[in-house]
């Protein structure tokens, strides 16, 4: 399954307005993607999950995803999580 | 009067001096848990009422935001997706699988998230509150009932509540409000302040005021504190001829602040950002007595560079040439934490490196914001005098000064929160230019009660005598000297405990624009004299609620007469 790592650029790392920018993205693309930081791995479509993982400015995640477009859907989310987001 | 009254009266504390009346409308009670009952209903026929509440819901508050805007669309869009969260929805439909309602798994998976982000504290505890607000609101579409929130009926009210949610207040239809009553909060509670702010009229405190019932006439008086439940036509009228009057009576111009001998009270503007400047000057603000500089500083990970303060500092002394500002220094506090200043964990962060201490642990962020500060002095033509915040000793204040002086600025003064500071301080301003009363710290200090905390907000009165006595001790200091003291906090916007701080010797108060035409108004109404007799009233009272009723007792003859006279 092809992932992408890519380091947060949103100055108040993704919290608030940028988690729910990118919840909003995951679940617009339809398909069962994982977000992992450190050990931990959930449904990236979860803000709750997404929020309760706390993740900062400069942190680096780990996106996995599944299905037909996967890769395009992938370098979308990418493009989000490396733009500042709170700019 | 001789009809017997039959009306109910509520007595709280007024915010200003409006007069309103109007049909009430209760914010609706948090709903009571949902009971741990097995279903009687399949697992299937459980988990579809569950996906039906929590989508609804989604929808109801997308739909909000869209009506909202702005920055509130944000915070509800968030919400929409907490509703949504396919964790959250997994985790509801493994409870319901245990036998449990579907009220009962969307309660405790709520709760679950809302442990899970309490306990990581900072700005994801904050994000609790609205997790609980979705939760209510999907349980309450579970139930059938009424969403709690705040109500928007098509038709003007009077609003009570035990107290307001900050959350509560962002949507908030001030159109329709003609006054609000709260049971609980004090005069410096979230609600009153906004009050304040907004001009609504409101009564804070009034216990008893949970029993009132949905569409009850209620008069709402500000200047007294009382509320007036089902009054009878004779009362009714009366406030409307009041109000009528009020409306026909001159305002006391616009101009400087005064006692009725002459005695002048600078009044000035507390502004917490440069883009309120313009309704300060129009609401006859003499000066600036409170520029609070951490809105330069708050959403930023470092401090601003020099040059970036300075150009703020140019706009604000700008609007006030020849008139005094007196800006104080960064003020991270128990409230505000910021994080390149505070970066230990504090237990107890109110009492910890906060004000003064924290700047001094960064003293190069103190010497920038200085420089900034004593550059755009130089380049316009305010008074500025600068301030530190939450000093509680005279080494400090020297500290403090000192630098100030060396880094150019003429007048250097302290903030008095700190009980010691108030007690200290003769020693004090011999070495400070001047002093300015912080009473909403003061207050909490002082009754040891957490200014945040709604549990103890009944101890958060600067009425208190004993916060008082305080006051008068700065300002004996003050008038021995001959050192000025100022007031900033919500006490100088009360207008008959302006007169008071007057009476206990402070020579400026500082308040909310908003609150200036009231205090204003007072304070023309009384000589020093008066001033110093309600002062002394106050300070022999055992309590906040007593020392208010004697000097209401005391000033309300000079009410009477003037009204007849009109």
């Amino acid at each position: 399954m092809p992932e992408r790592t890519v380091t947060i650029a949103s100055a108040h790392g993704l919290h608030a307005r940028p988690a729910s920018l990118f919840v909003q993205a995951v679940t617009a693309s339809g398909l069962p993607v994982q977000l992992t930081k450190g050990d931990k791995t959930l449904n990236a479509a979860s803000i709750l999950g997404v929020i309760s993982l706390g993740i900062e400015h400069g942190d680096q995640i780990t996106l996995v995803a599944d299905g037909d477009n996967a890769d395009a859907v992938l370098d979308q989310l990418v493009d989000l999580l490396t733009t500042d987001m709170d700019a | 009067m001789t009809t017997t009254p039959t009306a109910q009266t509520l007595q709280g504390v007024g915010i200003g001096r409006g007069l309103g009346m109007g049909p009430v409308i209760r914010m609706p009670d948090p709903l009571p848990e949902p009971t741990d009952t097995p279903s009687a209903l399949a697992v299937d026929a459980e988990k579809v009422r569950a996906a039906g509440a929590l989508a609804a819901t989604a929808a109801d508050i997308r739909l909000r935001g869209e009506k909202a805007g702005g920055s509130a669309k944000d915070v509800l869009d968030a919400q929409a997706f907490m509703a949504e969260d396919p964790t959250l929805g997994d985790d509801v439909n493994a409870r319901i699988e245990t036998g449990k309602t579907a009220e009962r798994a969307v309660f405790e998976a709520f709760v679950q998230f809302r442990d899970l982000l309490t306990s990581m504290g900072g700005y994801m505890g904050e994000r609790a509150t609205d997790l609980d607000d979705v939760s209510q609101r999907a349980v309450a579409h579970l139930q059938g009932v009424a969403a709690p929130g705040v109500p928007d009926p098509d038709h003007p009210f009077v609003l009570v509540a035990r107290d307001l949610a900050p959350a509560d207040t962002a949507l908030l239809n001030l159109d329709k409000v003609l006054a609000l009553i709260t049971s609980d909060g004090g005069p410096t509670s979230h609600t009153a302040i906004l009050a304040r702010e907004k001009s609504i009229i409101a009564i804070v405190g009034a216990s008893g005021a949970l029993s009132l019932e949905d569409g009850e006439t209620v008069i709402v008086d500000a200047s007294t504190g009382v509320v007036t439940v089902n009054p009878t036509e004779s009362e009714l009228s009366a406030a409307e001829a009041t109000l009528a009057s009020r409306a026909s009576a001159p305002d006391v111009p616009v101009g400087p602040g005064a006692l009725a001998d002459g005695t002048k009270v600078p009044l000035l503007a507390n502004l917490g950002a440069v883009d309120k400047l313009a309704s300060a000057v129009e609401k006859g603000a003499e000066g600036v007595g409170l520029f609070r500089t951490e809105f330069l500083f708050l959403d930023s990970d470092r401090a601003p560079t020099v040059e970036q303060q300075q150009a703020n500092y140019t706009t604000l002394f700008e609007a006030f040439p020849g008139k005094k500002v007196v800006v104080r220094a960064l003020d991270a506090g128990a409230d505000k934490p910021l994080s390149f200043l505070n970066d230990e964990p504090e237990e107890n962060p109110a009492l910890g490196l906060r004000g003064l201490r924290a700047l001094r642990a960064h003293e190069s962020i103190l010497r920038d914001q200085l420089t900034a500060i004593a550059n755009a002095a130089a380049v316009t033509t305010a008074e500025v005098w600068v301030m530190a915040p939450m000093v509680s000793t005279v080494e400090e204040t020297r500290y403090f000064v000192g630098l100030a002086k060396e880094l150019g600025l003429q007048t250097a003064g302290v903030m008095v929160e700190v009980p010691a500071a108030a007690l200290l301080a003769d020693r004090i301003l011999a070495d400070a230019d001047f002093a300015s009363i912080g009473t909403n710290d003061l207050t909490q200090y002082t009754l040891a009660a957490d200014r945040l905390l709604g549990s103890v907000a009944s101890f958060q009165d600067p009425w208190h005598p004993a916060v008082l006595r305080l006051v008068g001790e700065v300002g004996r200091a003050g008038t021995t000297l001959d050192k000025p003291v100022g007031i900033c906090g919500e006490a100088a916007a009360d207008p008959m405990l302006a007169v008071v701080l007057v009476g206990l010797g402070a020579t400026s108060l500082s308040m909310s624009p908003a609150a200036l035409a009231d205090v204003r108004a007072e304070l023309a109404r009384f000589t020093k004299k008066q001033a110093i007799e309600f002062a002394e009233l106050a300070l022999s009272a055992n309590s906040a609620v007593e020392a208010r009723a004697a000097v209401f007792a005391a000033a309300s003859p000079v009410t009477t007469k003037t009204q007849k006279s009109e």
